[in-house]
């Protein structure tokens, strides 16, 4: 084991699904902490509607910004289909945290591709740790899908070198900075995510 | 500060317009750009201006004079590099220009370097009377990192515009004695080259290969190889052959790490130095650790981790040595069109159209290419959808004699390159129908302001333009104009049928907003009347993403062919209420979500 951990994560998802939000979070999170953070991403052409990672690194020295194939310690799946896609991404030791709300691209729409029945089943099969829960449902439940951010990055909280009440504070304090009115409704979020997480 | 947004160099302006005591500006393209910087310098004041590396071509014709005058303030080129092309039509090495210009390349390894070394090339600029290029890459630019500032030092050099035109007026005879002297600072700076840390040796222990490297592939090495020796070139032109002669000597390998041309290996190997390159790593792409690190265990004669793995099933051919890693087989995610993007409307309208030739242009509407469309069959550069489509004209032959040539260009591209082009058109007579998508931004880098918006860089009120008004000073008949709004299907559709008939150069403005800049207004999402779907597909040729298919069915037509049905949904959550895709349903299957409250 080298002396100087990083940790990994890779998020995963479609252009404006909040990857990159939910990226930031993390980073700036790991920065509080006093860590080298490193963050980088591809986001592809235009804005919305393929494929978005976003790598966040942070411990003693980050050297490259990018995680190599084979070493992220945390994958952060906004759906699961792309969780697929990045899952072989992952250490042996990694686990995959999995939104299983669906989203399926016009190339499936058209009929020109299928989209795979059961992508959880199949990380399964591939040894893959995980926990999958639909946090798109989650969040329209807390009556706003744009939570879903939230709820993910609760359901990581526990993988972390630092306390889920750490991560909680950052992305509160976020929000209590720009949407006051938010507050309340995304520790309620972050709640369940950190539920739904244990539960599965 | 100047730039004309593109990726990934786009985020150096946004930024830089937050600083308040500094004039910041997006030009209308890089050369404009450069042009301003230029003036701004040899007002006496600093300046930079920023751009991606297809922006240093068209900037070119300005450097290629401007290294010949040198600077009054400092001047520098930040230029970066798509390495891998995730938003670019190629992959370009721009170290080329500083050989081609005779002027310093910089290239920062991470965000802390590309701070540092922005203040140097001020600094260089200054001291050697050149621009200096500071070029980056996708690796440099979309990271986020810890950045330790320095104290700001004011710039005043107290001196104004100085009047010297044997060094400002290039005409020939005073250009020729310019050249030489430009020849001397380069030799001047070949010597910094040598002498200065920008180009430092990290030490290592295993000698077996050296590396001479530049830019992200620095801390992409520390990480493959940590302990490699590492001759590390934060000033890679020009080159410090006697340096990297005596680091060659240290180490039984010299293997030279670079992104993207061979450039430097030339010019080591020229030198008579022995090296290894791009024998062995990749010319295409970055050289992330997964691309160096099998490489140089290769030539090192190490296993790698895969091969171990094979080598111990090799006496069992039967078996299939590794399953594919699990989601290899997973559909495509090509980066789509915006939910009620106004660019649906106009590429639906475009695939109906029969007999036709597209060209195209640099923005969102390069996706009409895709899918379901295929209503694009060019893309060069910026602006050149108007040439290329006089040139189809022109050059057509017999058997294309019925074709309508159509042209498809953005309000920002149609400014930044296209206009020549359009006066070209004009000026000769051209029979093709140009498609005008004034979206009011730059869409692809983000919805930056542009003279379309009518708003400066920091969202201030600005003349805009009239499209209109413009297009007919550039020669096109007033009865040729037509502004469409591309969510009224059929007048779009008629106007388009209607001007490709005719033998003459037409242009149909398109007038809404990008949906993700504040000009847009969403309107309440629509939903699809399950009982009244009758399958038709039609809706899904519009190509929205918020559009989905519950279930398909085969169906037996009266005349015993067989027809696929596909019912559809509409994801509520994404849609933004557009008049699209209703406008496509026979049985008014498609209406809003009643008492809809937007969260």
């Amino acid at each position: 084991m080298s002396v100087n951990k990083i940790t990994n994560i890779l998020v995963a998802g479609i252009g404006g699904q909040g990857v990159m939000t939910a990226a930031e979070i993390l980073s700036q999170t790991a920065l509080a902490q006093g860590y080298d953070v490193k963050k980088t991403e591809v986001a592809g052409m235009a804005q919305r509607g393929g494929v978005v990672t976003s790598h966040v690194r942070f411990g003693e020295r980050v050297l490259s910004p990018a995680i190599p194939p084979g070493e992220v310690d945390i994958l952060v799946g906004f759906e699961p289909a792309e969780s697929l896609r990045w899952c072989s991404h992952l250490r042996p030791s990694g686990v995959a945290m999995v939104s299983t709300t669906r989203q399926e691209p016009p190339v499936v729409s058209l009929g020109l591709f299928d989209y795979p029945e059961d992508p959880v089943a199949q990380m399964r099969s591939a040894n893959i740790r995980m926990h999958a829960f639909d946090a798109g449902a989650i969040a329209v439940s807390l009556g706003n899908f744009r939570l879903v951010n939230t709820v993910m990055l609760g359901a990581i909280s526990e993988y972390l070198p630092f306390s889920p009440e750490t991560l909680k504070s950052v992305i509160l304090d976020r929000f209590r900075q720009s949407k006051p009115k938010l507050v309340e409704i995304n520790e309620r979020a972050f709640e369940a995510g950190r539920a739904a997480q244990a539960a599965n | 500060m100047t730039a004309y947004p593109g990726t990934p160099s786009t985020e150096i302006l946004e930024y830089a317009a937050k600083l308040p005591d500094m004039y910041s500006e997006w030009s209308v393209n890089e050369k404009v750009s450069l042009e301003v910087c230029i003036g701004a310098s040899l007002a006496g004041s600093r300046a930079l201006c920023a751009m991606k590396h297809v922006g240093l071509n068209v900037a070119s014709d300005a450097l290629m004079t401007q290294t010949l005058i040198g600077v009054g303030g400092g001047l520098v080129i930040a230029v970066a590099d798509d390495v891998g092309l995730s938003s670019s039509q190629n992959e370009q090495d721009s170290r080329f220009w500083g050989r081609f210009a005779h002027v310093p390349v910089l290239e920062p390894a991470d965000a802390q370097e590309a701070y540092e070394m922005t203040r140097i090339a001020f600094d260089l600029s200054e001291q050697f009377n050149t621009p200096v290029i500071l070029r980056m890459t996708t690796r440099i630019c979309h990271v986020k990192g810890v950045v330790t500032t320095a104290q700001r030092r004011p710039h005043n050099s107290g001196i104004g515009f100085q009047k010297d035109p044997a060094r400002l007026v290039m005409i020939p005879t005073n250009a020729k004695h310019r050249i030489p002297l430009m020849y001397q600072r380069e030799a001047r700076l070949q010597r910094y080259s040598e002498e200065s840390d920008l180009n430092f040796v990290q030490d290592g222990s295993d000698k077996r290969v050296g590396f001479v490297t530049s830019g992200p592939v620095f801390m992409h090495l520390l990480e493959s190889r940590p302990e490699a020796p590492i001759l590390k070139l934060g000033m890679s032109y020009p080159v410090p052959i006697k340096k990297i002669r005596e680091f060659a000597a240290q180490v039984e390998r010299l293997v030279v790490a670079e992104e993207v041309e061979p450039i430097l290996e030339g010019e080591i190997k020229a030198a008579g130095i022995q090296a290894l390159g791009k024998e062995i790593l990749p010319r295409i792409g970055e050289l992330a650790p997964q691309a160096l690190r099998p490489a140089i265990a290769k030539l090192l004669g190490e296993q790698t981790v895969e091969e171990t793995a094979t080598r111990s099933l090799a006496d069992v051919p039967a078996v299939k040595v590794s399953p594919p890693p699990p989601g290899s087989s997973l559909f495509p995610r090509p980066p789509t069109m915006c939910v009620a993007c106004p660019h649906l409307g106009i590429y639906y309208c475009l695939s109906k159209i029969r007999n036709k030739a597209i060209s195209g242009d640099i923005g969102c509407y390069t996706l009409g290419a895709g899918h379901p469309w295929n209503a694009l069959d060019t893309t060069i550069c910026m602006g050149a959808s108007m040439g290329v489509a006089l040139g189809m004209d022109k050059g057509r032959t017999e058997v294309d004699k019925d074709q309508k040539v159509i042209a498809v260009i953005g309000d920002s591209t149609f400014m930044h390159m296209g206009m020549q082009g359009l006066l070209d058109i004009t000026y000769n007579k051209g029979n093709v129908t140009i498609l005008l998508l004034d979206n009011r931004a730059v869409g692809m880098t983000g919805g930056q302001d542009n003279p379309a918006s009518g708003r400066d860089i920091h969202g201030d009120d600005s003349p805009r333009v009239n499209l209109a008004r413009l297009v007919e000073a550039l020669g096109v008949k007033p009865e040729r104009i037509h502004e469409v709004n591309p969510y009224e299907l059929p007048n779009l559709f008629k106007a388009l049928r209607e001007e490709v008939k005719v033998d003459d150069t037409s242009v149909i403005i398109t007038n809404q907003p990008c949906v993700l800049v504040d000009f847009y207004a969403a309107k309440p999402p629509l939903r699809v009347v399950e009982e009244k779907c009758t399958g038709c597909k039609n809706c899904l040729d519009v190509g929205c993403p918020a559009i989905h298919v519950t279930r398909r069915e085969t169906v037996v037509k009266p005349n015993g062919k067989e027809k696929e049905l596909a019912f559809v949904r509409i994801e509520s959550s994404a849609c933004t209420g557009c008049d699209l895709c209703p406008a496509t349903c026979g049985p008014d299957a498609i209406i809003p979500v009643e008492n809809f409250i937007r969260q």
